[in-house]
């Protein structure tokens, strides 16, 4: 863990619903180019703790916190939202491609983002869909919807549509819930490509899955005033081998949760 | 067992009644076309189909019945209210849907709401007494204020509910997953709207409008109050072509409303005939709107 | 500040630019109506019917009684075939495997997407060529509550199968589990259950009624005497701010009319609110 670049960072993190207190003093390191994994029974406040990074929270206006986290060492409070989500993307729970066609679903953050020249958007495309390892699939029906595409295919859209604007940091909320057993493969495969140029976080209730893919682990629970406490961050090996918190054993172990 | 066969014997009955209520309204539909259409034969015969709709003369007095004067009225009131409500109540439902807190929301909304509620009377009334002298000051040889651009902007308003509620409601259908996909790319808000939920929520919007262009084909009081009603081929009053919509004119519906009580024979005749012109226009209109709306469903 | 953001600023400066505007629209008709009508409003205002002729004096006693025949006549007509259509809609038309009764129901679907389109000059000039003329009802109450009957159907069709699809299945399927037959269950528990978002739809109805002037200037007749039976004819609220304004062109009269139809109709829609509000509370 030492030797580990620190990628994100979040420190003495809380998040209250209104008057409810979801996350209370959350301390963690993300390591750069590593797939950390977010663990927890529903309800931990995992899903809402990875929200933080790219601030989907704010969409919510009842949401206050205390706290910082940091990109690079800086507060993402203080960033311009708009330049912290090109650095952070997200690929959610459901795929949710646009209503437009496969090209412009991948096209749609470069040219927010600045990017107008078609051939450059061609060349962008392509190669999102490549490392989205959904190219093969799709390449002759560009100008098809990306609603036609099958739900596996849709999230590696999804995938590549978020590669597309080079983000640092990818945050994946359940990217394979939705999916059948196939599928959730591939885009455990294609995450494993994709560490090396990104870092990734992701939240999943499946507990196999997270000792397939990731090399760290946090474990979330939720204390008894129902706020997500982050229990114990290790390596997966270890977390999953010799936890140090009796709750981590009895989670891993499919005692409670 | 003899309550059993009458609790069975009510059963059927009400279903029968029932049935027969569902069909009510198919009857009225069916019983308007064929009383609209008799009453109209005589003038689509005598008068021919195409003279009818092509003559730029109504003069029952002298037998010439054109209604082309109308069909351009209600296409230009149309057109105006189109023109000035279309922005306002879309830009209104994008407020509504994407932009204001829900205090606001909650003053916004009744507002629309009773917007709607008020009679078009009232609406007629309004324009004479403070939209008609408005317009009454623009500069022009001839303008009276009644006319088309009075009709337009009190149509305008009259259509605005509808526009704003049916487009309000197709922007808040587009799923939330397309917002935040697109807010998570580092789109702001704005592009979120203009590239993601307008564009999804299109079909509903365009069929908001159809929906709004055929309610504002088939105003009748408000328009009589404040159109004017010559039956004259609208045309610019000055060199401007815009100064068309100082012109003075007459609707279908308001050709129907004015005239009907004291028609007889061929005259009447016309007026059933411009009935079903107006009929078949509103029921374009309205199967457009529902063929849009059904597809953006799929 | 760059321009992506300037941008939005612009936009957004746009849209509340027009939810403020569309306030603004109805706070002005409103408030004017309001304004130039409540001075003229008195106890006499009420209480005198208009003196006719081209004087426009008087007051709106004759035409409040019109008004009010009217909504009664026209909801007996409307209310019974209305919420009869809606129940079968809603709860016969389900559970059918007959060819003939699906295609009856897509049919009864269709007349009543098709009437809620049609305008209401269509209606009046349906009603004055059948019910005033053909049928010999002449230029009458019953006349005009026929062809406006036609105007709320399909409104008091819509309200009311949104109301019986709010009540939760599981009433029906207790009450079918007892034993009761369909119309049983529709009678005795979910139109009860029903019961308030049928009450919104009527009264919603009773307000276009209230509004309607297109379909009474050519089926109601116009007089401003006070009604003695169906056969009469009348001129409703509405009716008379247009026969003000467009033939004796008192305005004053027409503004204070005006305003009592404003006022209402405000009381109307608050009344659905409120219904609407406590119906959300209770199922919330």
């Amino acid at each position: 863990m030492e030797t580990e670049v620190t990628r994100m960072q979040a420190e003495d993190y809380s998040l209250f619903y209104g008057k409810f207190k979801a996350l209370n003093k959350i301390n963690i390191k993300i390591p750069s180019n590593r797939i950390t994994a977010f663990i927890g029974p529903s309800g931990c406040g995992k899903s809402t703790f990875l929200r933080s990074f790219n601030r989907m929270n704010d969409l919510i206006p009842s949401v206050t916190t205390s706290g910082t986290v940091f990109l690079d060492n800086r507060d993402v409070a203080k960033e311009d939202v708009v330049e912290l989500r090109k650095k952070v993307g997200m690929v959610f729970q459901r795929p949710n491609p646009f209503p437009k066609s496969i090209f412009d679903n991948v096209a749609y953050g470069p040219r927010l983002h600045g990017t107008k020249n078609r051939s450059d958007l061609a060349v962008l495309v392509e190669r999102s869909l490549r490392q989205a390892a959904v190219w093969d699939e799709v390449k002759d029906d560009l100008h098809k919807s990306g609603m036609s595409l099958s739900g596996g295919q849709q999230q590696r859209l999804c995938i590549a549509r978020a590669i597309a604007v080079e983000p640092e940091v990818i945050l994946m909320d359940e990217p394979a819930s939705a999916l059948d057993p196939v599928a959730t493969l591939k885009i455990e495969e294609l995450m494993n490509e994709l560490k090396k140029n990104y870092t990734i976080a992701i939240v999943t209730h499946n507990m196999q899955q997270a000792g397939r893919v990731s090399d760290y682990t946090a474990f979330l629970l939720t204390d008894e005033n129902r706020a997500g406490n982050l229990i114990e961050f290790g390596s997966t090996k270890q977390i999953f081998t010799t936890p140090s918190d009796s709750r981590t054993e009895d989670y891993i172990s499919g005692r409670f949760g | 067992m003899t309550s059993g066969i009458r609790r069975t014997g009510i059963e059927k009955t009400m279903k029968v009644v029932l049935l027969i209520s569902a069909l009510a309204s198919v009857l009225i539909v069916v019983l308007i076309f064929l009383f609209t259409m008799k009453e109209a034969m005589p003038a689509f015969r005598e008068i021919g189909v195409w003279k009818l709709l092509s003559g730029t003369t109504w003069r029952p007095g002298n037998g010439e019945f054109g209604i082309l004067a109308m069909i351009a009225g209600s296409g230009l009131v149309t057109l105006g209210a189109v023109v000035i409500g279309v922005p306002l109540a879309l830009c209104t439902a994008v407020f509504l849907s994407e932009i204001a807190p829900e205090w606001i929301v909650r003053i916004v909304r009744p507002s629309i709401e009773l917007l709607a509620g008020i009679p078009s009377v009232v609406y007629g009334l309004f324009g004479m007494v403070v939209i008609v002298p408005l317009i009454r000051t623009i500069p022009a040889p001839g303008n009276a204020g009644y006319g088309l651009l009075s009709a337009s902007i009190v149509l305008a308003v009259m259509v605005l509910p509808t526009i704003a509620n049916i487009s309000e409601f197709a922007i808040r259908s587009v799923p939330r997953g397309y917002r935040e996909g697109s807010l998570a790319l580092g789109a702001t808000k704005w592009e979120t709207i203009s590239r993601v939920m307008i564009p999804a929520a299109r079909p509903g919007i365009i069929s908001a409008v159809v929906l709004g262009l055929g309610r504002a084909l088939g105003e009748t009081i408000a328009m009589i109050m404040v159109i004017g009603n010559s039956v004259v081929l609208p045309t610019a009053i000055t060199g401007n072509p815009l100064s068309i919509f100082l012109s003075r004119a007459r609707t279908l519906t308001g050709n129907i409303a004015v005239e009907i009580s004291y028609a007889t024979g061929v005259h009447e005749s016309a007026l059933f005939a411009t009935g079903v012109v107006l009929f078949v226009l509103i029921m374009l209109v309205n199967s457009s709107a529902r063929f849009l709306l059904n597809k953006g469903a799929h | 500040m760059n321009k992506r953001s300037r941008t939005q600023i612009a936009a957004f400066g746009m849209f509340w630019l027009a939810g403020i505007v569309a306030v603004l629209i109805m706070a002005f008709v409103v408030g004017y109506i309001m304004v130039k009508g409540l001075p003229g409003i008195t106890p006499e205002f009420f209480t005198t019917s208009p003196r006719g002729g081209l004087s426009g004096d008087g007051g709106i006693y004759s035409t409040i009684v019109t008004t009010f025949y009217m909504i009664v006549v026209t909801l007996a007509f409307a209310a019974p075939l209305g919420v009869g259509a809606a129940i079968y809609l809603s709860e016969y038309s389900g559970n059918t495997d007959k060819r003939i009764i699906r295609k009856l129901v897509s049919i009864a679907r269709f007349g009543v997407e098709t009437l809620s389109g049609v305008p209401s000059i269509i209606f009046g000039l349906f009603g004055y060529a059948l019910f005033v003329t053909a049928m010999h009802f002449g230029f009458s109450i019953l006349s005009a509550s026929l062809a406006g009957a036609c105007l709320i159907i399909p409104v008091i069709i819509r309200t009311t199968e949104e109301a019986l699809k709010s009540v939760p299945a599981g009433y029906r399927e207790g009450s079918l589990a007892l034993g009761a037959n369909r119309w049983e269950t529709t009678w005795k528990v979910v139109l009860p259950a029903a019961f308030r978002g049928i009450s919104t739809g009527i009264l919603l109805s009773a307000g276009r009624i209230v509004s309607e002037t297109a379909i009474f200037f050519v089926t109601l007749g116009g007089s401003y005497r006070v009604p003695h039976s169906l056969m009469s004819g009348g001129r409703s609220m509405a009716l008379h701010v247009y026969y003000l304004a467009m033939e004796t062109r008192a305005f004053d009269k027409a503004m204070s009319t005006a305003a009592v139809l404003v006022a209402l109709i405000v009381v109307m829609n608050l009344t659905i609110n409120v219904i609407t509000s406590k119906i959300a509370t209770k199922q919330g």
